[in-house]
């Protein structure tokens, strides 16, 4: 499960527009619609689902990044994407700090391991300060691809 | 004298694994310790003051943790996380997850 193998390509998002948790949430998931990655109409329960899983505690994980994700019937493989905010969105966050990269995961039902198996290519790629500092100054939407793509050739 | 180090073996209970919420909460508890928090999967050590970290060992059910914890207050440091994973664990029973203190 390297990043390149669930983040959809085209749901990228380099510079969200919203300033709140619960628009960033709604932004990136209706980027990953407009990509066509929800088999069955209105993601809006995604969207549901997901704030839901944020009032149990807050995916703002510290460090300027975020992992807000679900479990759904509404996608059959793991998807995901990144979206990057320039000013930050306050998400609740262990640290307190402002949020500045977001990576999105919807799961289908009763696969952990998948699930798992894509926290540690998340973490595998932002654990590296360099590499998020990289990542928080690409502009577009191909240099943030590209930058993923690379990260997953580097060994551990 | 500091540097003592004292671990724990614990094996994986939750079907969901090691998940993001349990390991946030381990690492907001190991947080708390002045003493350095490490945690193994087989040939994986992290650290278990952040859940980024953590999130490394992508540790599956069954599969088995060493949760390690090394200064002044080390063993206050173990009985907690000890104490924690024993409670998520039997609160998981449940199936319904526990709410995770919220800070900022």
């Amino acid at each position: 499960m390297r990043m390149s193998d669930f983040v959809v390509r085209e749901a990228i998002i380099p510079d969200l527009k919203a300033a709140t948790k619960e628009g960033v949430i709604r932004e990136m998931v209706e980027s990953l619609k407009a990509a066509g990655q929800f088999k069955a109409g209105d993601p809006e329960d995604t969207v549901k689902a997901i704030l839901k899983r944020e009032l149990l505690g807050s995916t703002g994980i510290g460090r300027g990044v975020a992992i807000p994700h679900t479990k759904h019937t509404s996608v059959e493989r793991l998807v995901g994407t990144v979206a990057l905010s320039r000013a930050g969105v306050m998400f609740d966050s262990l640290d307190g700090e402002p949020v500045h990269v977001f990576v999105l995961l919807v799961s289908p039902q009763d696969r952990p391991g998948d699930h798992l198996r894509a926290l540690e290519n998340v973490s595998r790629t932002l654990r590296d300060d360099g590499f998020v500092r990289a990542l928080r100054s690409a502009t577009t939407r191909e240099e943030i691809w590209s930058l993923l793509d690379e990260s997953d050739q580097q060994p551990g | 004298m500091s540097g003592d180090t004292v671990e724990h073996k614990l094996i994986v209970t939750n079907p969901q694994g090691f998940h993001l919420r349990p390991m946030a909460a381990f690492a907001e508890v190991a947080n708390r310790f002045q003493s350095t928090i490490n945690v193994s999967k087989e040939d994986k050590q992290v650290n278990g003051k952040s859940p980024l970290e953590l999130m490394f060992l992508a540790a599956e059910q069954g599969s088995e943790l060493m949760i390690q914890a090394t200064g002044p207050d080390a063993a206050d440091a173990l009985k907690a996380l000890v104490d924690l994973m024993a409670k998520m664990s039997s609160e998981e029973q449940n199936s319904e997850e526990p709410p995770l203190p919220r800070k900022g």
